[in-house]
């Protein structure tokens, strides 16, 4: 039987891996798909709780937070692109122009 | 007659601002012109008032409200009756004559039109004191003064200070600190004094309070007598907070004759006869004044009569005769301090400015052992000065004679026979000492050709000036009943009773005998050469000499202890405590932004791990 706890608990499993990624990779691409893990890790979580009280709003959000996240997604690797065109890298620690 | 209220309190106002215009110019007549015209202005007007004014007709105006905070409520109001109008006269007149007499003594000053305007602001000030409808104008006018009063006293201010040793008072700024100082202490106790007022009658204003002061607790009135007094103390420079008016001569003459003789140190007087409602109710603090009085009235005497500085010597006199003031306020008889308030304030203000012309002919030597013979090169301040001595002594017919002995009649009559013996040595001691000087200065030996000195009259309009001051002090006692009627209007009507009448006269002819005595003893020793030095080897002509050793005491036991106390506060506890701690959180969050700051690199890993340690510390504190 699965429960709520079940869902629950991958979808922390899922969040820490995802921000685990964000602290630790230097790709960019890598930090996209990371956040996008924490992003579907808190999607599973909402639509298990929608399902278990039987209330919509969850699944509702869900479904907003899959738009933004595909919109962030289109914005973001576009300027990515724009980024690598720029300066032939895609490396984290090459985006220090704004160093204090 | 409002507008002679306002003309008598604005002109002086109007003719500082306008000296003050001029304030950092060079020396320009027309300052002192029109600062002395203005003056007359306000004598001409306070006289119409002393004419208005009486039992019906008492001018009050309400100038506009001043503050209105809550319950409580002050308006800036002036009134003119009886008292105030009096002291209005005596104040207009003195300081009328005491500009135009200024024009010729600060001829050669620089800061001629500086001091202009300084004066006539002390006029108007003073003004305000004696004008005021309520405590809380008095009160400004009280401070008013005090603020005149320094900058006038330290008008020489860049003087140098002098060791103590050399030279008995420091320097004209140590002097004018030394009296505003002294005044701030005993403005406490006048602020104590009006807090209780405000606090049990719920008013400042005059009407409301002695109107309501009998319903107030005995204690409580007790306690506001005693404070109000300790104002009247410090202003009126009793012991002991009297040490700075000797000092207080580091000023220019005028400003002594003016200030401090006449009008400012008479305004604690002013104070006890104003409140006479509130100390009437209060016979024991009364009778504390009087037999501090009467202490004063000895206790200065005795300093003049060894003092070779010419202005100190008239200072002592000034302090004694306020406590023959004091004596005549506290023992019930307030109009008779009032009269002795107003013929000292003529006889004394003459006193100094003749001091004032001795002064400048010996080119501001003061030491009158180095003076003598001058009757024969200034004979007319001499006249004057001899007139105003014997005002001062009280010999018939001059003021001083009605008022002093009036003094002496009430100490009689209310059985205080300890107070009348030690008013009678002081009107011995003052006969004495006064003739002193006038023997010392104007006759004997020629000193003065020794020290080189060539001593000349002063302008003729400086004489002019001083003239109505002599006839004032000649005739003022003779006007002793209708002052008299005039003032009992509102002031407690007090007889002395002295049955059976005989001895009334013996009194009179025992105080006039002594007074005599004293002048007769001063003239027949100093016609002689004076005392021998072996007189200034004793203990108590150096007692005498060195001021009781007050002026000395006060350094040891309260300034140094002070300036130590002060030290201590200043680098144990301020700088290693108070300092420290604000130092301490400012360095503390400098240095902990120059540390953080390095998070700010710009790296956007880094940033992200802050930003995944923020979260978890956030959660973390969310949970607990």
């Amino acid at each position: 039987m699965i429960t709520l706890t079940h869902y629950m608990v991958l979808s922390g499993i899922l969040f820490s891996i995802g921000m685990l990624g964000v602290i630790r990779r230097k790709n960019l691409l890598m930090l996209f798909f990371s956040t996008e893990i924490m992003l579907n890790a808190v999607n599973l979580g909402f639509v298990a709780v929608s399902k278990y009280i039987g209330d919509l709003s969850g699944q509702m959000f869900a479904f907003f937070i899959i738009a933004v996240a595909a919109s962030e997604v289109a914005v973001g690797l576009g300027l990515l692109v724009l980024w690598y065109k720029r300066k032939q890298t895609i490396d984290l620690d090459s985006l220090q122009s704004m160093k204090g | 007659m409002e507008k002679y209220v306002y003309l008598t309190l604005f002109a002086p106002l109007a003719g500082s601002l306008f000296a003050a215009m001029f304030g950092m110019s060079k020396k320009n007549l027309i300052t002192g012109i029109v600062t002395s015209a203005l003056l007359f202005v306000s004598l001409f007007s306070s006289l119409m008032l002393l004419g208005y004014v009486d039992e019906e007709h008492i001018v009050k105006v309400n100038l506009f409200d001043w503050i209105s905070a809550g319950n409580f409520d002050v308006s800036f109001g002036f009134i003119a009756d009886q008292v105030s109008v009096i002291m209005m006269v005596t104040v207009t007149t003195v300081s009328a004559l005491v500009h135009v007499y200024s024009i010729g003594y600060m001829d050669h000053d620089e800061g001629f039109n500086r001091f202009f305007s300084y004066l006539s602001a002390f006029v108007f000030s003073m003004l305000v004191l004696v004008m005021s409808d309520n405590f809380l104008g008095l009160f400004i006018g009280w401070e008013g003064v005090g603020l005149c009063s320094w900058l006038l006293i330290g008008f020489w201010y860049h003087k140098k200070d002098l060791p103590r040793e050399i030279y008995p008072a420091i320097s004209p700024s140590w002097a004018a600190n030394e009296a505003f100082i002294m005044n701030r202490i005993a403005d406490l106790g006048m602020l104590i004094g009006l807090f209780l007022i405000y606090w049990n009658v719920g008013s400042l204003n005059y009407d409301i309070v002695f109107k309501n002061i009998p319903n107030v607790d005995i204690s409580i009135v007790v306690l506001i007598g005693i404070f109000l007094f300790i104002g009247a103390m410090g202003k009126s420079a009793q012991f002991p907070l009297h040490t700075w008016l000797a000092d207080a001569m580091e000023g220019p003459t005028p400003v002594s004759a003016l200030i401090h003789a006449a009008t400012m140190v008479t305004a604690g007087v002013y104070l006890v006869v104003r409140a006479n409602e509130v100390f009437s109710l209060i016979p024991n603090v009364g009778m504390f004044i009087a037999s501090l009085g009467a202490f004063v009235a000895v206790f200065a005497a005795t300093m003049a009569l060894v003092n070779n500085d010419l202005k100190k010597i008239i200072a002592y006199s000034t302090l004694s005769q306020l406590g023959y003031m004091f004596v005549a306020a506290g023992l019930g008889a307030y109009w008779v301090a009032l009269f002795h308030l107003m013929t000292h304030a003529f006889f004394k203000s003459l006193l100094f400015l003749g001091a004032g012309n001795v002064m400048h002919a010996m080119h501001d030597e003061l030491n009158i052992k180095k003076m003598g013979g001058l009757y024969s090169k200034m004979k007319w301040t001499a006249i004057l000065m001899i007139i105003a001595s014997l005002a001062l002594a009280g010999i018939y017919p001059f003021a001083g004679f009605f008022s002093k002995d009036k003094i002496l009649e009430v100490a009689f009559s209310e059985h205080a026979y300890i107070l009348w013996f030690m008013l009678w040595i002081g009107a011995g001691l003052t006969a004495f000492y006064s003739f002193r000087l006038i023997m010392l200065v104007f006759f004997g030996e020629e000193r003065y050709k020794r020290f080189g000195f060539h001593p000349h009259e002063a302008y003729a309009f400086m004489l002019w000036a001083m003239a109505p001051l002599g006839i004032l002090a000649v005739i003022s006692g003779f006007f002793e009943h209708s002052f008299k009627e005039y003032v009992t209007a509102i002031l407690p009507d007090y007889e002395a009773h002295i049955e059976p009448h005989i001895v009334g006269y013996i009194l009179i002819a025992l105080t006039l005998a002594m007074a005599l005595s004293g002048i007769l003893f001063a003239v027949y020793k100093y016609s002689r050469g004076g005392f021998s030095k072996k007189w200034e080897e004793t203990w108590i002509y150096k007692l005498l000499f060195n001021q009781y050793y007050i002026p000395q005491l006060y350094e040891t036991f309260i300034t140094k202890p002070y300036a130590e106390l002060s030290k201590i506060a200043w680098k144990d506890i301020d700088l290693k405590i108070v300092d420290a701690t604000v130092d301490f959180i400012a360095t503390t969050l400098y240095d902990a932004g120059d540390k953080s700051r390095v998070i700010q690199s710009g790296n956007l890993s880094k940033m992200l791990r802050w930003m995944a340690i923020g979260l978890i510390v956030l959660l973390i504190a969310a949970i607990i």
